[in-house]
């Protein structure tokens, strides 16, 4: 089954400059860890933004399971997705559970499971729910708000989790405890996850296949493996080139 | 000097407080007046963008004119008493209350709006949840400085027959008594500091998160 297809999906935000999205297509099957790497400006986050209708397409279609989304009301696709952004975004006035319970207490979903879920999810998440439930968000370190951003967009149970930048604001170590987190969840959930990032490591480590983005365009989407070995265009060739140049720079080192 | 304020009291209780309750009747009904006014009206202006400009500087030239002035202009139009008294303070409340509003709506970050619409939050649920309770701490510490405001100009509401503590200072400016003005002072400013009192109290059950401890 295929989660996500775009067909031709561009965005040009303003006239007479170029698009931020050109041309894209692409297809995501389900259960699949989908990474979008790029520089910053290279349309990868509106690319992202699209796929849940935070924006919509200029030109082309995205269809999830089946369904072209611009038929479909922005909140209901919205809420049939996780979304995760690098600033998290949890509200300062609610505690913890209050933050991840926010959108099935709206929909007026049955309390106690949804606390259950919660606590359950908190746990999936590494967060002892007995600890953790009751505090506010200034009451945690950066780490730990991703684990409840995390924990609030798995709620509603999503076939897709799409994740903007998650770790960009936490320390290396902490970033690379969250990626294997997520990959752990990856596996434990079989959701479709498309994470947007500009660290090639990051996008490489966690992506079973890597979508390249410069400029607006998709110059690769493969396997890390076969991008590393058969770059499909110079721009892709150079980057893989730098990443290799400080892999080269540490061995360098450990080997003296 | 403070026997002479004892023995007022003393004889004179029973008008204190009906003074008192007079000068808390007028204040806390300008500021209900006001934050309802400010709020809508700070909201307005924040959704607008053509608006926003000529309502902040319609109140902030009505803050320019003394209060005093405001009460004068108005026997005329509303005649005297509490009408006018309460009018001429909620004028002068207004502004600080609008301006916090507005300013609170306005610097609500975007993320926040983003991962809250991102997981599906619905433009009323936005403003229920996210924006107004993130404007909130602006909006009570508009509320604030509009309360102090409001109490300590609540004095010359006696000038226009509106009754309150003013009674007994201009009374003791008339009579040349110092123990009135310092009764009536000095009762001002406990009612200004139990007000902020009972506001922060107020604000520590509606904003319980922000007296927390932090990382």
């Amino acid at each position: 089954m295929i989660a996500v297809k775009y067909e031709q999906v561009s965005k040009q935000f303003h006239k007479n400059v170029k698009p931020s999205v050109d041309g894209v297509s692409a297809q995501i099957g389900e259960g699949e860890f989908v990474t979008i790497l790029g520089s910053s400006g290279c349309g990868k986050t509106t690319l992202l933004k699209m796929t849940n209708r935070l924006l919509d397409p200029s030109e082309g279609r995205i269809i999830l399971f089946g369904e072209d989304i611009s038929t479909v009301d922005p909140v209901t696709v919205r809420r049939r997705m996780g979304y995760v952004i690098q600033q998290i975004g949890l509200l300062p006035h609610m505690t913890v559970e209050e933050n991840i319970t926010v959108m099935p207490k709206l929909m007026k979903q049955d309390i106690v499971q949804v606390r259950m879920r919660a606590r359950e999810l908190l746990s999936m998440t590494e967060l002892d729910p007995d600890t953790y439930a009751g505090r506010y968000p200034s009451e945690l370190s950066g780490g730990q708000q991703q684990r409840v951003g995390l924990a609030r967009a798995l709620m509603p149970d999503p076939k897709i989790l799409l994740l903007d930048e998650p770790f960009g604001a936490v320390d290396a170590i902490t970033r690379i405890n969250l990626q294997n987190e997520l990959l752990r969840i990856h596996r434990e959930t079989q959701k479709t996850f498309l994470l947007v990032t500009h660290d090639i490591n990051e996008a490489m480590k966690l992506g079973q296949r890597v979508m390249i983005m410069n400029e607006g365009k998709l110059l690769q989407f493969d396997t890390p493996r076969n991008i590393i070995r058969h770059p499909a265009d110079p721009f892709v060739e150079a980057l893989m080139r730098s990443a290799s140049e400080q892999h080269s720079f540490w061995k360098e080192v450990l080997d003296d | 000097m403070l026997l002479e304020c004892l023995n007022y009291l003393q004889s004179n209780g029973a008008d204190i407080a009906v003074r008192v309750l007079e000068h808390m009747k007028i204040s806390l009904t300008a500021l209900l007046a006001a934050v309802l006014i400010g709020v809508a009206g700070g909201y307005a202006a924040s959704v607008s963008n053509k608006g926003e400009k000529w309502i902040m500087n319609l109140f902030q030239v009505l803050r320019v004119i003394p209060s005093l002035a405001i009460l004068v202009l108005l026997i005329p139009v509303m005649g005297v008493g509490m009408k006018p008294a309460v009018t001429a303070l909620a004028i002068l409340a207004i502004p600080p209350v609008l301006t916090n509003t507005c300013v609170g709506f306005l610097e609500v970050p975007p993320f926040m709006l983003e991962s809250a619409k991102g997981i599906g939050m619905k433009e009323w649920e936005l403003l229920v949840h996210v924006r107004f309770p993130l404007a909130l701490p602006m909006i009570l510490t508009g509320i604030r400085s509009a309360l102090v405001e409001v109490i300590a100009s609540a004095t010359l509401a006696a000038k226009i027959g509106a009754g309150g503590l003013g009674e007994i200072i201009f009374t003791g400016l008339g009579l040349n008594r110092t123990d009135l003005l310092l009764i009536g002072g000095f009762l001002v400013g406990v009612l200004s500091l139990a007000g902020v009192g009972i506001f922060s109290m107020i604000c520590r059950i509606l904003m319980p998160y922000k007296y927390r401890r932090r990382l």
